[in-house]
This record gives C-alpha cells, sequence and structure tokens, in this order.
C-alpha cells in the first residue's frame, strides 16, 4: 500500500472537478473492494475522492422506474419498501452477496464496478496479467481456473465478474446515469459491461472522469423471480453460477414473457435474449426451461478446472425460472 | 463448599472479551513502539538475485530495511532442528539468499508508522534465478521416515500378515482416500512484539501456544539465555497448532527490534498466513481391508503419504487410528513422504487423527454397505477391548455408550439403508455416522497458588489460553482443591515468569497444566491446615509451589478419548449444495471441567468437521506453487449458515490414569470422525461415494 491524497468533496461537479484535476485519481465510495486492492498493490492511486458525502442516497419511485442513487448502500438497498415490493429479485441478489458488515459499507455504484475475483489479478507477484498490465499475458488460461468464465473470454481474459447484484439489475433491464464534464448520459446495464477481447483492462463504458449518479430500474411486470446462487459455502461466498430469472405467466400457466441473466460464468452478467425468446407463448415446464438453458450456454469454452460449470449452469436455470414460476 | 469443577460456569475472561478489554498480542501499548511489514517470496524456489532497497529507504519515516544483505549474525544456524524438541522448525531468517517456498520472509520494514512500513515494503524490489518448484505426491523418491508426529510414533506397523488376512477375507476392498491441504486460519493473525530491555534481555509479547518452547528456541537462536527472554501471551485468538511452533517472524521481530534500537510490532498479513507459519499437508490414503461375512475385520491396512519441506521434517501421522481403533488380528500401516517446495506443514487441529479417521471412517461406511450391515453394528462387531497396537489395555473408554446413546439421540434405528431412499422435494436426505478418537496426553507441568491474609487466592501457571477456556477451568479446579469460592480465585497465564507449562498442543492443557494447578492448590491448603493459629503473623500471603512429572502409567495403560458423531445432511439433487442439516456428538473424554466451555469445545471441533468434510482446500497455483485463495473470502471455513443443529454431550468419565483431576483433554476431537460421519451421509443421501475432501458440488453434479 502506498501514501496517497484524500479529498472529499459535498457536491457531484466539484467530486468530477478534483478527479480531473489530481493525477491518478480514483473515486472512493463504500472501498469494500478499492481498498482491498489497494491493500494486494493491485490499485495504487495516488489520490482518492471520497464520494461518500455526495447526495446521490435517494430511492425513489418515477412513473415505471425505480431510481436508487449511486451512494445508497447495498443493505439500505435490499430492505427498502419499493424494492421489496416492485422488484424483490434485486434484494435476494444484494442479500445473497457478501456479509452484512460488507453490505453496510458497499454503495451501488461501486459495487457494479466490483473487479474479478481471478487469484493472478489479485496477486501482483504474477507478471501475466492482461488486466492488470494490458498486453503481459494470462496466467489463469493455463492455471487454477475453477472459478473462472465459460462463456464470453477471449484469449487475453476468462476472469469473471464476481457480483450478485448487476446479474439481478441485467434481468430487470436496468440503465446506469453517469455524469461527467460532458454532462450526463443513460446506458443500458448490459451495454455498460464490456467483453474483454484484446483489451480485457477496459470492463465497462464508463470514463475515468465519469461518476456512476444512480441506476433506473424499470419496474417490471412478472408474476414471480428468483435469484439462485449456487457456491461452495453457504454464506460469504463467490458464485460458482448464479441466475436472475423474471417470468410473467398467463393465467393458464403459459409464459407471456421471461428474463434471465447469469452470474459467475462469464466477464459480465450474462443474458442471452435468443433463449429468453425461446420461452415466450411456452408452457412453464421443465423440459421448455432446459431448451432455453441450452440455448444460454451455447459456445461455452471450459478450461481445464471449470467444466463443471456448464452443466451447472444450466441446472441452475431451470431451477431459478422453475421457482420464479412456482412463485406466479 | 459445592464443587464448581463440571458446572457450566461462564467464563471468567467472558467480560472483558465481548467488551474489547482483553489484552491480544498486537493490542499491547509499548511506549516508542514501531512497525514492521514482512516482505515474502513471490517465488517457491531458487534464490534471491538481487534485493534492492533504495526506494524502500527513503519512504519518509523508514528505519531500516533488512534482509539477507543486512548481516544480521544469529549463535546457530535457523534451519538445523533439534530433534529432541518436535515442535521446532527450520526458519528462514535472512542468513542467505535460498528461497524454499512461497511467502517465505525475505525482508523487513521497520518504520515509524504502520502506513510508512507498508509503503517502504512494497517499494522492495527483489529479482530472483527462479527454479522449476514441485509438489507432485506421486515421486520416486519417496521415503519412509524414521517417526512421526510429536509422540514421535514409529511410521510404520506391523501385526498378523495383512495379504494372509485379506486372502481369507469373504470380502475385500481397496480404495483410495485424499485430504487437501489446510491452513489453519485463526482470526488473530500472528503478531509479535519484540522490545530488548537491555543488551541481552528480551520482552516478546507473541502470539504464542507455548512460550516456554518459544522462549528457548528464540533465547538459542539469539544467543542469549533462556531465562533473559521474557514470553508473554495473555489471549490467542485461536491457532489450531499454527501458533504451537515458532516460526521465522518471531525472531526477525526481534532481530529487527535490536536493530533499530525500539520496540518493533510486527503482524502478519493475511496472504503471509499462508506459507511462512505451517499448513496441514495434503494426504493421500490407501486403504485395505479384508471382512468375514458376518463383518468380522480380517485385515486392515492404510498406506500414507504426505508431504514434507525441502528444508525440514514434518509427517502428518494418519495412519495412527487404523492402528488401534478396530480389532483386527492382521493390521499393517506406512507412512511415506515427499519432499515439496511448500513451507513446512505443522500441527493442525488433530494432526493425524483428523484426516486419519476421514479415510479409515469413510472406508469402514463402504464396507458396511458392502457386507449388508448397518455401519454402527459393524463398528460394534470389530470393537477393541484392548489397544492391540501398544498391547495395553485402555485406561478408560466408554466408546460402546457413546455409540449407544448417540444412536438412540439421533434416532439412529430409523434409519433407511438404502441410499438415495429419503426425498423432499429437490432435497435428498442422508444419514451417516463415524468413530472419533484423540490421544489423552499429559506432560510434566508446574503451578503456584498463593493464598492472602484477606482470604483472595492467586494462582500462576504459564500455559496459553487459545480460546478453550483455561482461565475458567483452572480456576474452578484451584477453587474446588482448596474449598473456596470460585469468585475468591484470580488465575494469571501467559507469562513465562510463571511456572513451566507445556505447549496449548495434543488436547493435554487440562489433563497436564490442570492436574499441577490442583496439586499446588492441594499443597497450599495443607500447609495452611498444618500452620499453628498465628502461624499468619503479618505473613502477607502463604505460597506453595508444585510440578508434575511423566505420567508412569503410560507403559500399563493406553490412553485415549472416544466419540460417536451422527450426522443428517440435505443436498440439493441438481445443484450439489450440501447443508449439515444436524449432528450429534457424544464423547467420552474423562471428567468434564466445565460443562459450558466443554460443549463449546466440542461444537468448536465438530465445526471443523464441516470445513474438513465440505469447504477447507488451500490450492496452490499448479505452476508456481504459490496459493492462490489467499485469504479469507477464498479460503473457505464454515460460516453459521453452513451449521445446523448440534446435540452434543458426553459419558461421565473419571480417568485417574492420565491424570490426578480424571481428564483427558477435549480440544481435538471433535474434528475426528466427523468428516467421516457427513460424508457418509452425503453417500446415504445421493448414492455417491466421494472420497476426495472438500465435498464439494462440482464433484456431485
Amino acid at each position: 500500500m502506498r501514501r496517497f491524497g484524500y479529498s472529499r468533496p459535498d457536491d457531484v461537479g466539484e467530486a468530477i472537478a478534483q478527479e480531473r484535476r489530481f493525477p491518478e485519481a480514483k473515486f472512493l465510495g463504500g472501498g469494500t473492494n478499492l481498498v482491498d486492492l489497494m491493500k494486494m498493490g493491485v490499485e495504487k492511486p495516488a489520490h482518492l475522492v471520497d464520494i461518500t458525502r455526495l447526495p446521490l442516497t435517494q430511492i425513489e419511485e418515477r412513473g415505471n422506474v425505480i431510481r436508487i442513487g449511486a451512494l445508497t448502500r447495498n443493505s439500505e438497498v435490499a430492505a427498502h419498501p419499493l424494492v421489496l415490493a416492485k422488484c424483490p429479485v434485486l434484494s435476494e441478489a444484494i442479500l445473497a452477496g457478501a456479509s452484512p458488515q460488507i453490505r453496510n459499507m458497499a454503495t451501488t455504484g461501486g459495487n457494479l464496478l466490483q473487479r474479478t475475483r481471478c487469484f493472478y489479478f489479485y496477486d501482483p507477484s504474477y507478471a501475466e496479467c492482461n488486466k492488470r498490465v494490458p498486453g503481459s499475458g494470462c496466467a489463469a488460461i493455463q492455471g487454477y481456473n475453477r472459478i473462472h468464465a465459460i462463456l464470453g473470454g477471449s484469449d487475453h481474459c476468462i476472469a469473471t465478474y464476481p457480483g450478485d447484484m448487476a446479474i439481478a439489475l441485467s434481468a430487470l433491464g436496468a440503465s446506469i446515469v453517469v455524469q461527467g464534464p460532458r454532462g450526463e448520459r443513460t446506458i443500458s446495464l448490459d451495454r455498460f459491461y464490456r467483453l474483454p477481447g484484446a483489451t480485457p483492462h477496459i470492463e465497462n463504458d464508463l470514463k475515468p472522469d465519469e461518476l456512476i449518479t444512480s441506476i433506473e430500474v424499470p419496474t417490471p411486470t412478472v408474476t414471480g423471480s428468483h435469484y439462485l446462487k449456487v457456491r461452495d459455502r453457504n454464506s460469504y461466498a463467490f458464485a460458482l453460477v448464479s441466475v436472475a430469472a423474471l417470468v410473467d405467466l398467463a393465467p393458464d400457466k403459459h409464459i407471456r414473457q421471461a428474463r434471465f441473466a447469469l452470474g459467475g460464468v462469464a466477464p459480465k452478467p450474462w443474458r442471452v435474449p435468443e433463449a429468453e425468446e425461446a420461452l415466450v407463448n411456452r408452457p412453464a415446464t421443465e423440459a421448455v426451461f432446459r431448451e432455453a438453458a441450452e440455448i444460454a450456454v451455447r459456445g461455452a469454452k471450459p478450461h481445464r478446472y471449470n467444466g463443471f460449470k456448464v452443466e451447472l449452469a444450466k441446472r441452475a436455470v431451470v431451477r431459478a425460472l422453475t421457482t420464479a414460476s412456482q412463485r406466479g | 463448599m459445592a464443587e464448581s469443577v463440571g458446572e457450566p460456569l461462564d467464563r471468567v475472561d467472558a467480560r472483558i472479551k465481548v467488551s474489547g478489554r482483553a489484552i491480544y498480542t498486537a493490542d499491547q501499548n509499548i511506549p516508542g513502539l514501531v512497525h514492521a511489514v514482512l516482505v515474502t517470496s513471490t517465488i517457491a524456489k531458487g534464490r534471491i538475485a538481487s534485493l534492492e532497497t533504495s526506494a524502500a529507504e527513503r519512504v519518509p519515516g523508514t528505519l531500516a530495511v533488512l534482509s539477507h544483505k543486512s548481516r544480521l549474525p544469529l549463535a546457530k544456524d535457523p534451519m538445523k532442528v533439534d530433534p529432541s524438541s518436535p515442535a521446532d522448525r527450520a526458519l528462514q531468517l535472512f542468513q542467505n539468499d535460498r528461497v524454499y517456498y512461497g511467502n517465505q520472509p525475505i525482508a523487513v520494514a521497520v518504520a515509524e508508522t504502520l502506513e510508512a512500513a507498508f509503503e517502504a515494503a512494497d517499494r522492495v524490489v527483489v529479482r530472483y534465478e527462479a527454479l522449476k518448484p514441485s509438489i507432485a505426491l506421486e515421486r520416486a523418491d519417496a521415503y519412509v521416515p524414521k517417526k512421526m508426529g510429536g509422540a514421535g510414533d514409529p511410521a510404520k506397523s506391523d501385526r498378523g500378515d495383512v495379504s494372509t488376512g485379506l486372502a481369507s477375507a469373504a470380502f475385500r476392498f481397496e480404495e483410495i482416500y485424499s485430504t487437501p491441504f489446510h491452513t489453519h486460519s485463526p482470526m488473530e493473525p500472528h503478531a509479535t512484539i519484540a522490545v530488548w530491555d537491555e543488551p541481552d534481555k528480551l520482552t516478546l509479547y507473541d502470539t504464542s501456544q507455548g512460550i516456554f518452547g518459544d522462549r528457548k528456541r528464540v533465547a538459542s537462536l539469539l544467543g542469549i539465555p533462556p531465562e533473559n527472554v521474557r514470553v508473554v501471551s495473555l489471549f490467542v485468538g485461536g491457532g489450531f497448532g499454527s501458533k504451537g511452533p515458532t516460526w521465522s517472524h518471531s525472531v526477525i521481530c526481534a532481530m529487527a527490534a535490536r536493530r533499530v534500537n525500539r520496540p518493533v510490532k510486527l503482524v502478519l498479513r493475511r496472504p503471509q498466513m499462508f506459507g511462512p507459519v505451517g499448513c496441514r499437508t495434503e494426504t493421500r490414503q490407501t486403504i485395505s481391508a479384508g471382512a468375514a461375512k458376518d463383518g468380522t475385520l480380517t485385515a486392515l491396512r492404510n498406506n500414507v503419504l504426505s508431504h514434507t519441506s525441502t528444508m525440514d521434517e514434518f509427517v502428518e501421522p494418519a495412519s495412527l487410528p487404523t492402528r488401534m481403533l478396530y480389532s483386527t488380528p492382521n493390521n499393517s500401516t506406512l507412512q511415506a513422504v515427499v519432499r515439496s517446495d511448500i513451507g513446512t506443514p505443522s500441527y493442525t487441529r488433530a494432526p493425524g487423527e483428523a484426516p486419519g479417521t476421514f479415510a479409515l471412517e469413510v472406508a469402514m461406511d463402504e464396507l458396511a454397505y458392502k457386507l449388508g450391515i448397518d455401519p454402527l453394528e459393524l463398528r460394534l462387531k470389530n470393537y477393541a477391548e484392548r489397544d492391540e497396537n501398544k498391547n495395553l489395555p485402555w485406561s478408560s473408554k466408554s466408546l460402546r455408550e457413546c455409540y449407544r446413546q448417540g444412536a438412540e439421540k439421533f434416532g439412529w434405528s430409523r434409519r433407511k439403508p438404502e441410499p438415495r431412499s429419503t426425498r423432499e422435494g429437490n432435497t435428498l436426505v442422508g444419514w451417516g455416522m463415524a468413530t472419533s478418537v484423540y490421544p489423552a496426553r499429559r506432560s510434566p507441568a508446574s503451578a503456584r497458588a498463593r493464598m492472602y491474609s484477606d482470604g483472595k487466592v492467586l494462582v500462576e501457571a504459564g500455559t496459553q489460553e487459545i480460546g478453550g477456556g483455561t482461565y475458567t477451568i483452572m480456576t474452578q479446579i484451584a477453587a474446588d482443591a482448596l474449598g473456596v469460592p470460585v469468585a475468591r480465585v484470580t488465575f494469571r497465564l501467559g507469562d513465562t515468569r510463571y511456572p513451566p507449562t507445556p505447549v496449548s498442543g495434543g488436547s493435554q492443557t487440562a489433563a497436564s497444566t490442570g492436574s499441577a494447578v490442583y496439586e499446588a492448590a492441594k499443597a497450599l491448603r495443607d500447609k495452611l491446615a498444618q500452620m499453628p493459629k498465628d502461624g499468619w503473623n503479618g505473613r502477607p500471603f502463604v505460597e506453595a509451589e508444585a510440578s508434575t512429572r511423566e505420567n508412569e502409567q503410560e507403559k500399563q495403560y493406553s490412553m485415549y478419548s472416544f466419540g460417536a458423531q451422527f450426522a443428517e445432511v440435505r443436498v440439493d439433487a441438481d445443484l450439489g449444495q450440501i447443508f449439515v442439516s444436524r449432528m450429534t456428538g457424544v464423547f467420552a473424554a474423562g471428567k468434564i471441567l466445565n460443562a459450558k466451555t466443554a460443549r463449546s469445545q466440542f461444537i468448536g471441533g465438530m465445526v471443523w468437521g464441516i470445513g474438513l468434510a465440505l469447504l477447507e482446500n488451500t490450492v496452490y497455483d499448479p505452476r508456481r506453487i504459490r496459493v492462490v485463495n489467499n485469504n479469507l473470502a477464498e479460503y473457505h471455513v464454515p460460516t453459521n449458515a453452513d451449521v445446523g443443529n448440534f446435540d452434543v454431550s458426553w459419558i461421565e468419565e473419571d480417568d485417574l490414569h492420565v491424570s490426578p483431576i480424571g481428564a483427558k483433554g477435549i480440544g481435538e476431537i471433535g474434528i475426528t470422525g466427523a468428516a467421516a460421519a457427513i460424508a457418509n451421509a452425503i453417500y446415504h443421501a445421493t448414492g455417491k461415494r466421494i472420497r476426495e475432501a472438500p465435498i464439494t458440488p462440482d464433484k456431485l453434479i
């Protein structure tokens, strides 16, 4: 860990200005990931702009959209009546992650930017990590890759996005509102995250001087939803595979519409529109869910230690859709 | 005066612990303290080609950056260990440029503030000449060690003839069982504060499970008499064996303090707990068993393979339970080790018995299913009425009663024998059982008891509080022996100024130090009884001291604690997720000194059994031989969510062969057998026999 400067502005414009003013600056939210990475020597910012005093802590409904301030804490969002009433899958996903202590600190915006848990990214003694040092190689492809991606990876990087909340937000079709020196813009969450390709160090669409100010979640028209997390330990463990599923059933139990996203298997929340389309106007049966699951993991490329994820992901999709349907 | 021993007394240190007032090693507030941060190797084998400290030394507040280039002479070679001290480990104290394992200490930065020390450590630039490291278990150069474990048991054992026994068996089988590397992972990281009171007098605040061994090792390396070193360890935040030996960082801290002439604090960072302070080795156990149709064992064999390091020898004695747990006319065990490029493995939560009972008790379950005999019946059929390995009678053995009570409490008779016979929705439910066993050890110890003229009592003994309740049970023992209320007794420990006691390891503290406390209190009572009425006559206190010797009865009796464990698991049929929904443990472990702390101890051991069965696994990168999951997020120890309902009880015993207070020791028995009971329950639930711990979801789908 190295010395760093620190400032704590009160408004969004000043925060963005400070980020631009101080060289090698980073925004600091709850610090549950960035501080960890600083201790490990993965991140070495020269200055931290602490944004936790910015007025971005509202959770409110505007029309059919729930707007969640970027600095709301994970625990607040999970317990918020609007969230519980309108999109309980988001609460389920948040509560499946980390520990109460970490959720009390972690912010919504920061959680979206959580870095991968790839062992080789986390340990700078490995010279090879294209995410840490572009062009240096990937130690995971030939290394211990049990936790790594089976979908969306490249020859340059097979790290997964490790979080839970964003998987639910992806299935919910959420958007991210960001503010920068060029003003405000809104990006759909599915477009926000990028696949690694040849540039795994670029993980998302956010520019260094842009700040996430809120998340917009359209309130879904569904009869049931579920966040399923499969993990080695029953609490405080990252997902081997997770699935956020939303199902809208007609009274005759046919599926009007269904959406699902996978976690733990890809560099970003993994959503496959064709798999969702395959469910429309079909009966809510295990066979139909299995068809969608097969489509969802099409093109999977397992590595030496993570081959089990392909079958596990399919079973998790079936289970999550089944549970969501039964809740309907 | 009602006896307090056996009562569920609250811990005497409960209030200060829950209110944050208990002083752990790193909490010691020493004036003028400066901070040290270790730099550890990033390769597992080779040498340091260059080590550049100039950038580190320029960090403001830095006092010194020490390494093999700093000429830090020692009185003896730290890589050589005294064979008479089995807890001594080869240490890496900057004496040369060799690297033997990942995370070996290679330099230390000392600075006025912790932040500066972190930064200075980060700015040390090291280049290596790396060699290809090995961690392969199957190697041609595996060898059979002379002895193994803390007790120095032989690495081979033989009675009868196993091949004849197998040939005559109606049924025989052979399977390989494996357990992975484990890392102790106490909540409190290792920490040391070194204060040189005079040029040759050292006070060492150390997270130690064995302050007297620590004193001896540190003094001999620094070239000062042991009496010039005072080791203090008032509370240990978990050790699980890792804080038994003296490790490199403790000596490095003292060397650094001597160099900068200031008190120095060194706390290991969590990733640094993976390598330089021991681990449990991976084991591979090949068990062969033969039985008659009625289940009578005709032969039992366990060949064990495990790792040691390239610089030192530690042998995980996993074959021990196979030697003595069941009556078998033909029995053989053999342990071999390979030298791997890892930090030396060491004592870890029931060394030997934990992985050893996993293999043996899963094998017994397999045998029961193959013979069509109830697993509990099979164990009763082969009940050992004496220790056939040592050819001695048991000092006490209430295992039959443990089986009976355990089965009744758990409801074992309602078990449906067929695997996969109980399903609730997506959940497969299974039951399994296994036997627990752990040696009852006692070592020489001493204690001092003092009564003040106001009737208050102070008792002192070196020993250590590693979380089991030592402060409390010693207080109870002394109060009862003196016939005074517990509230009048204060017990002090964790300081080499107090009478010498053994390491808090091998589950021996209650029997060893407890007996010395009992004898000292009894001696004080006798002294007081014999004093004339005016004997106090202005004296502020009356004092007595007592020491116990080696237990001569060990030659006449074999001494073990036993137990029976039953587990229920709920396994997701599609996703392979496992939950241990309930466990029943009934133990026979001598006199139980405090019903509350004992219950916690048993539960703690059983919870570690869940860790062994389902979770714990220290994983090395296959090429670099560097631990990849070197943190508590990814090295999985059980959480509350992994633990279902526990029903724990014990059989009353009073084993005076083991100790004058009748206690056998309970620290480690809970983990033994627990993992096998869970693995057996998983088989019963799913029909899948997993012989490789940990049993994770991927192995079940």
